[in-house]
């Protein structure tokens, strides 16, 4: 899973405070940058470039850990037992993909409870696609197939992101992403060729997953007022829109070719581009959900907040052991 | 307010014959617990035969900055490398 870099529409790109670094190290870090040379932790960089790897990683790591949610919901109800073997290894998959990101983010200099506490108090943003509710178990296919999709397109270019332990952390995320959508795409497929019930099923959770799949590439180009820093510091590789563009070539087809249509009446294939053009976006539905409006965006909240309450006592108590033991060990 | 659990360094051996290779790093209150959150986080696919974990606070690293000066002594001593030297092409096995 993965997130864009959001924010507010009306938050002000971070005034690029390139003016009070050093300019002879600056010029040695654009040069690195743009030899496609990586940054590693200790290395010099300049404060924007650090803050907007830490916003990004950690809004990264954050939609990693939130989209165990709705998926999490699934697993007691999952229709047999292999599905619920692999959903169990997803969710599990997701919480893996979590921790590696705050690791890569955390060698930035923000701690994981700085990260978690940004997060619990609304600071800190995640991908917008998990405060939509999973409805019904197609939606756990539509999820796999286009969330987990879309993320994937956007991850893969961010294997050769500058920073080295991003970069890093992606290699190991798009290997072990891909099983995702294959499931997800394989209970679609099962749904679509059942009973006309299942495949009505299947269809509704491709109409309501649709749209917000799109919106997870993030606000289009010319409103994306930090991409062109992000794309000459190889923080990003493509735009939103390119990437968006991409995903909806490659996923049309696949829709056809298990009888599910795509909730699109513009949806059209355009000769001339090799591409599919597409309907207007509800930017102001993205926009909505981005300051946190989506439809289950308090549940969700309320769900990580609780879990990292009831874990208190547990996390206090394995430091006590832990004091105890080595206090222990060194008496012997 | 809590403290937080101290960060470990992980390296995995992907198979006996191969060293260790750094992965990435895990909090954990504990070695034997960071031992069991690498192997739920950096090998759930069968990616190693032996972990270590290494406080993270144990490790002291060389300063990027200082890199050239460091490594310095190593760049003008091309004699270490067998291509500094001519040997005609009629001679082999050399």
């Amino acid at each position: 899973m993965y997130t864009t870099e959001l924010k507010d529409k009306n938050s002000k790109a971070a005034p690029a405070a390139l003016a009070a670094e050093d300019p002879e190290r600056l010029a040695a870090f654009e040069a690195r940058v743009a030899s496609d040379d990586f940054i590693e932790p200790k290395d010099w960089m300049p404060e924007a470039y650090r803050k907007t790897l830490t916003r990004q990683i950690s809004q990264h790591a954050h939609s990693e850990i939130v989209g165990m949610l709705p998926e999490g919901n699934w697993i007691s109800r999952a229709p047999s037992l292999r599905r619920k073997a692999v959903l169990l290894a997803k969710v599990q998959d997701e919480g893996g993909h979590g921790l590696y990101l705050y690791a890569a983010a955390e060698t930035l200099g923000t701690s994981r409870d700085e990260m978690i506490a940004a997060l619990h108090s609304g600071r800190a943003k995640y991908s917008t696609i998990f405060n939509y509710p999973t409805l019904t178990w197609a939606d756990i296919g539509a999820i796999g197939w286009l969330v987990d999709g879309a993320a994937i397109m956007n991850q893969v270019p961010l294997q050769r992101t500058s920073y080295g332990p991003y970069a890093r952390a992606m290699v190991r995320i798009c290997k072990e992403e891909s099983f995702h959508q294959r499931q997800g795409y394989e209970i679609m497929m099962t749904m679509a060729g059942g009973s006309a019930a299942q495949k009505r099923m299947a269809q509704d959770a491709l109409d309501r997953w649709w749209w917000p799949s799109l919106m997870m590439f993030g606000p289009p180009d010319d409103n994306s007022p930090n991409s062109a820093q992000s794309i000459r510091w190889r923080i990003k590789r493509e735009t939103n829109d390119e990437l968006r563009q991409k995903f909806v070539d490659v996923t049309v087809p696949q829709a056809d070719a298990i009888g599910l249509t795509v909730p699109d009446p513009a949806l059209k294939w355009n000769e001339a581009r090799g591409s599919y053009d597409f309907g207007e976006i509800d930017w102001e539905e993205f926009y909505a959900v981005v300051r946190g409006e989506g439809p289950v965006a308090k549940e969700r909240m309320m769900a990580r907040v609780k879990a990292w309450e009831d874990g208190a006592w547990v996390r206090e108590a394995a430091l006590a052991h832990e004091a105890k033991r080595s206090a222990r060990m060194a008496a012997e | 307010m809590n403290r937080e659990w101290p960060l470990w360094e992980v390296f995995v051996r992907a198979k006996n014959g191969l060293s260790h290779k750094h992965v990435g790093s895990v909090h954990a209150a504990g070695a034997r617990m960071a031992v069991e959150a690498a192997r739920d986080t950096y090998t759930r696919r069968m990616e190693g035969v032996s972990l270590w974990v290494v406080p993270s606070a144990a490790i002291t690293a060389s300063d990027p900055g200082e890199a050239e000066a460091l490594f310095a002594p190593a760049q003008d001593k091309v004699y270490r490398h067998p291509t500094f030297y001519t040997i005609p092409d009629k001679v082999k096995n050399i």
